[in-house]
């Protein structure tokens, strides 16, 4: 198997662990974490760390400067797969990534029960694989389920 | 000690409110993780934002976890092994963006682990009723990572 660059990139909290979950399915690539809480870089054991501001799709001062944060990683990383759990800056590295020709994943948090997150409608059309955690909210259209982190 | 938590973006007063009136009662060493607030809580240690590090810290040492209903707060739990009790913020109390805790809650009722309280009334009854002993006996541990199908799949996608 070949060695891919995958950029991992979830918000600090729910999304966070959550991504952190799916860890064995990376083995094998070079990892690339992206997050909003500094600290969270010393919970990495395998690759490198960049935190961005963090922001909501309310704050739009703010997801700009996230945006072009996410962007100039995305840049120099110049990943071959990115993985999401969300928010807003999984949307942003969805985005650059596939705007680069990565693949891209977004994996819509759990927390997301009764309908798809508002970031993960927005990633629809950007992201390669676009599933939910939930099989009641999967559709032949997509969003896919393929399982949850639980 | 109880470990309450309230998540990384918001406070969540109404449900540290409780808490802080719960250990005036009982006399609980409480410490909470209560977010931008500026109320200061008199019965209970709190601070608005822990350090990853820190956060591990208190989660470990905790023999009870009371949490908003947030993913974080019920997967850490959850790894740890700890009871986990989650109570929902309400969108139309100003306390969140939309009503997502309560779906997150609803999916979480009869869980083994978790218990669900839909507001504060709820909360200081279950704390009055529980017994800490057979909790402590109920641990329930999940592993650290995702199930092996989800983790199959997901890597045939990265490396299709």
């Amino acid at each position: 198997m070949k060695q891919k660059k995958l950029l991992a990139v979830a918000s600090a909290g729910g999304h966070w662990v959550q991504l952190n979950r799916m860890i064995p399915a990376f083995e094998g690539h070079r990892l690339h974490w992206i997050s909003t809480v500094p600290g969270l870089e010393t919970k990495v054991q395998n690759g490198t760390f960049t935190a961005v501001r963090d922001a909501s799709m309310w704050d739009k001062p703010g997801l700009l400067v996230m945006a072009l944060q996410v962007a100039w990683r995305v840049l120099l990383f110049r990943p071959d797969v990115v993985v999401t759990t969300g928010a807003a800056p999984g949307f942003f590295a969805i985005l650059f990534g596939r705007l680069l020709g990565a693949k891209t994943i977004w994996v819509d948090s759990v927390a997301n029960a009764e309908e798809l997150s508002l970031a993960g409608r927005k990633a629809k059309n950007w992201a390669t694989h676009w599933l939910t955690q939930w099989p009641e909210l999967a559709r032949e259209e997509g969003p896919h389920y393929i399982g949850s982190v639980l | 000690m109880i470990f309450v938590t309230v998540g990384t973006q918001l406070a969540f007063d109404r449900m540290v409110g409780a808490v802080d009136n719960w250990a005036a009662i009982s006399g609980d060493d409480v410490f909470a993780q209560v977010g931008p607030t500026d109320i200061h809580f008199n019965h209970i240690r709190q601070s608005t934002f822990l350090e990853p590090k820190d956060f591990d810290h208190y989660f470990n040492a905790a023999s009870l976890v009371i949490a908003h209903a947030g993913m974080g707060s019920i997967l850490t739990a959850m790894s740890y092994g700890k009871q986990i009790i989650i109570m929902p913020r309400k969108a139309d109390l100003g306390e969140h963006r939309n009503d997502h805790q309560l779906a997150t809650a609803r999916s979480f009722v009869a869980h083994a682990g978790v218990s669900v309280v839909w507001d504060e009334d709820e909360l200081i009854a279950l704390l009055h009723r529980i017994d800490r002993a057979a909790i402590e006996q109920d641990l329930v541990q999940i592993s650290g990572t995702a199930p092996e199908p989800f983790i199959r799949k997901l890597r045939e996608l990265i490396n299709s």
